[in-house]
């Protein structure tokens, strides 16, 4: 009874701490979308030998003399921005909808955020999880979805309004021969359903059985024909040949999946492109959650980016990333001792982190979770696309700034 | 201009360059079998190039030298403070980790101020202290403690930084633009060698002389102005401050862009351009954030540094200064820069094979995991913090946790059947019931079709597996 009631407080904490947490990131400043360029200009800077302050220390006490005469002045230095040019590029993929919204994504021509060679052409884009039936969830982000657990249309219509998502991310995990089996027409419906109730683009997420996504997802590409939804996603084991035919002929794009292995990415590209245009697929290479691998995926993504870059067309293609398994973490969802509480801050910074990491390898588009954690990823994205400069005459208040 | 003749990318060194220097009398005594071997070691800086005997004489003075300016790091590595607890930022050889590997992980310092209450100060460069987080074997901490002095006060600087020199060995960053201050903070910890900061275009020489005459590191402090930051380095360098930390500015907001495009020049500058005056270690300072955190809720402020701070870590920040000591704050962090700084060339990975906990016996419980090493950690550790009596079957999947690796077939039920068979566990037990990851269900009907073995679908997560069996093993075996 007791441990009920210490439960239920912290859940009213938690909820607390949080609504606020999100609305006050909700109140933090717009800022404009704009192409960024450095000016060389900027960088020159005025040297003004009568403004050095004068010698404030009392002489040396114990300094071996000088070998040579030390300057007086500053001695100027060239800085030329390293700038390097990039054979390749990333192509562009159109996402979304006949009569809705849609977004393109990938097109670089040089590595995420490197904006002082290239301002970057498209702004990543975020996807929010709709499950098809109750699946359980880490508490934090229970609290924010409860309403709506099992119904996702509704569930859908408040990833958008609410929680502003991009995309809308349909997992159809009851049709899971070893959860509910239910049947392609089953999936169709549920995806009727939240094709009425939001206008963004979507993505199909499968089960994980390469018979049965392929079934499932063939019924949805056919009935949906034109809508170009992101089918998520076309395995090494799945009928290859068949899924992108039919991916094809219902004029949607492949997300073509493989396990940290940038040949095995290659692989499934190169049979990809049998049936499909390149302007038709968008890579996963798996997101595994900070601390539990992290730096294989970032490493895995951040080479595949500059071997695009160097003109690599077999990677040369937007990025999508899992990002939700960071809830994958223990440290993201489990009670730990009071000195690492509360966990409703840790889960979604966890997945912030997991994000923000990737969002730095090139990442086109996450798959995420967390409201509050998908409002910080977007603001942050906001703030890479604006490119405003920093205010350096305020900065230098930090170092005695009483905080 | 910038840039040294001799030091190479990292890349475009080959074993054979360090070769023709080295004395090639195969005399084994590094341990190596020859010198191409050692050659080879040295390249990938698994080995340091003293490990060589013969090539510290007289004689090969001239080629040790070579070989010294050959492996020079890219960035210059900088030591901050003094005695065990002493920290070495930069020394970085490469821009990318999978180019070969980052050294050094971020520093983290956490800062005091000199108008804070003796007991604050204390308590949070306890909190400092005790700070720690086990992970993969591994013991994550922070790292320094940034003295700020807001009251630009020599005196209350100087007792401030007296006060936490008697009661730490952690390497101290002692910040203040007024060199009257630092040199107040210096008289107070005159041999501990701390971190200045900083100097700037204003006080550059009274701040350099500064850390000429206590021997410490200084960091230049130019924001949004990398020529400017450039040309003090220049300055400093001839002046004769060697070791020098470079901080570009970390503008919080709206300036995010800014400050990662300035790390990127300078580090690809340093890396792929060779700009020795570049080739310094970089700070980052999240706390930048609680300059705009006027009607904010802490959270709030806490949070935007937080993420701030793993940006940087990504990006090439050697050193950061951050205000927040909240746990989930500096948790995603450290475990993060742990994941940065893990060694791409190896993988996290454990021997396969069947291993043994407690005392089991012919009735105790079996079950598998995957060898990445997390999640055998973890898994060990649910089960030995309970005290089970159990054998755990370590799958080789290639280094991948349960979910990607079901996912990306490196678990198979075909591979798990021939691990049971090789572990020689049949006959170990008498029983023949599996207890399989949550995660890995989907695997469980053609496990037992290929094994002959029956499969017990087990927790998602290992934290559940005492519970698991102490309420269902008892039925399972007598089933």
């Amino acid at each position: 009874m007791a441990e009920k009631k210490k439960e239920k407080d912290e859940t009213v904490l938690g909820l607390k701490l949080n609504s606020r947490l999100l609305e006050l990131l909700a109140k933090l400043q717009e800022v404009e979308l704009e192409d960024f360029e450095l000016e060389a200009g900027e960088l020159e800077i005025w040297f003004q030998p009568g403004a050095v302050a004068a010698p404030v220390v009392a002489p040396p006490k114990a300094v071996s003399p000088p070998v040579k005469a030390k300057p007086t002045q500053i001695l100027e230095a060239e800085f030329v921005p390293p700038v390097e040019t990039y054979p390749g590029r990333v192509v562009e993929v159109k996402l979304g909808r006949r009569g809705g919204k849609s977004v393109v994504i990938g097109g670089e021509t040089a590595p995420a955020f490197y904006t002082f060679e290239k301002p970057t052409p498209h702004p990543p884009v975020i996807s929010l999880d709709v499950f098809d039936m109750e699946v359980p969830l880490a508490k934090a982000v229970k609290m924010h979805v409860k309403d709506v657990l099992g119904d996702p249309a509704a569930w859908a219509k408040l990833a958008v309004d609410k929680f502003g998502a991009d995309l809308v991310t349909i997992h159809l995990i009851s049709v899971d021969p070893l959860v509910k089996d239910a049947s392609p027409r089953e999936a169709v419906k549920t995806v009727e359903a939240v094709t009425q109730a939001v206008d963004v683009p979507l993505i199909i997420g499968g089960c994980g059985d390469p018979v049965k996504d392929a079934d499932v997802f063939q019924e949805v590409c056919e009935t949906f024909a034109g809508e170009r939804f992101l089918i998520s996603s076309v395995t090494r084991d799945m009928d290859v040949e068949r899924c992108a035919k039919f991916i094809k002929k219902g004029g949607q794009v492949a997300l073509a999946f493989t396990p940290m292995d940038l040949n095995l990415a290659r692989e499934l590209n190169r049979r990809l492109y049998d049936f499909l245009p390149k302007e038709d697929i968008v890579m996963d290479l798996t997101t595994a959650a900070l601390g539990y691998g992290l730096d294989y995926a970032f490493t895995n993504m951040e080479r595949a980016r500059l071997a695009a870059l160097m003109g690599d067309p077999e990677l040369a293609h937007p990025m999508s990333s899992g990002t939700t398994n960071a809830w994958a973490a223990r440290e993201a969802w489990m009670k730990m001792a009071p000195e690492w509480e509360p966990r409703e801050l840790r889960g979604p910074l966890w997945e912030v982190v997991t994000a923000l990491t990737l969002l730095l390898a090139g990442v086109d588009l996450f798959m995420m979770m967390h409201p509050a954690a998908v409002k910080t990823v977007k603001d942050v994205i906001a703030q890479l696309m604006g490119g405003k400069s920093g205010n350096a005459e305020r900065l230098v208040e930090w170092v005695a700034a009483k905080v | 201009m910038s840039g040294k003749e001799g030091k190479v990318g990292v890349k475009e060194l080959s074993p054979i360059d360090v070769y023709k220097l080295l004395p090639r009398t195969n005399c084994k005594e590094c341990g190596e079998e020859n010198c191409m071997a050692f050659a080879t070691k040295v390249v990938n800086r698994e080995v340091p190039i003293e490990k060589c005997k013969p090539l510290l004489k007289k004689e090969f003075e001239k080629a040790y030298k070579q070989l010294k300016d050959m492996l020079e790091p890219a960035v210059k590595e900088v030591v901050i403070g003094a005695g065990d607890k002493a920290v070495k930022i930069g020394g970085k050889l490469v821009m990318y980790r999978h180019e070969l590997t980052y050294f050094n992980p971020t520093a983290i310092a956490i800062d005091v101020t000199d108008e804070m209450p003796e007991d604050e100060i204390l308590g949070r460069v306890k909190q400092v202290e005790d700070f720690r987080y086990e992970y993969i074997g591994q013991i994550l901490k922070l790292d320094m403690i940034a003295v700020r002095s807001t009251s630009n006060d020599p005196d209350k600087f100087k007792a401030t930084v007296r006060k936490i020199a008697e009661n730490t060995k952690l390497p101290m960053v002692l910040c203040s633009l007024n060199p009257t201050v630092l040199e107040a903070g210096l008289m107070a910890a005159p041999k501990a060698r701390p971190l200045l900061y900083a100097a700037t275009e204003n006080n550059w020489r009274d701040v350099a002389e500064l850390a000429l005459m206590y021997d410490c590191p200084l960091t230049v402090f130019a924001p949004g102005n990398i020529k400017m930051l450039k040309s003090l380095a220049k300055t400093l360098v001839e002046y004769g401050v060697q070791d020098l930390v470079l901080d570009p500015g970390t503008f919080p907001g709206d300036g995010l862009a800014e400050t990662l495009n300035n790390f990127t020049m300078i580090r690809r500058a340093a890396c792929k351009r060779g700009d020795d005056l570049l080739g310094f270690p970089l700070m980052g300072v999240p706390m930048t954030v609680w300059l705009e955190s006027a009607g904010l809720a802490p959270e709030i402020v806490k949070w935007r540094e937080a993420y701030l701070a793993s940006m940087l870590i990504v990006r090439f920040a050697d050193i950061l200064i951050m205000h927040s000591l909240d746990g989930w704050a500096l948790l995603p962090n450290v475990i993060l820069r742990a994941n940065i700084y893990t060694d791409p060339r190896k993988p996290v990975a454990v021997e396969p094979g069947l291993k043994v906990f407690g005392t089991p016996d012919e009735n105790s419980p079996v079950m598998f995991t995957t060898n990445f090493a997390l999640t055998y950690y973890t898994v060990a550790s649910d089960i030995e913090s309970a005290k089970i009596n159990a054998y755990l079957l370590v799958v080789d999947s290639e280094g991948l946790a349960v979910d990607p690796a079901v996912a990306g077939r490196k678990i198979t039920a075909e591979k798990v059947a021939e691990a049971l068979k090789a572990s020689g566990i049949e006959n170990k037990v008498k029983h023949r019931k599996l207890i399989i990851p949550g995660k890995a269900a989907r695997l469980s009907g053609e496990i037992e079709e290929l094994s002959g073995w029956q499969v017990i679908v087990g927790p998602k997560d290992s934290s559940e597996i005492p519970k698991f069996l102490q309420e269902k093993w008892q039925t399972i075996q007598s089933q």
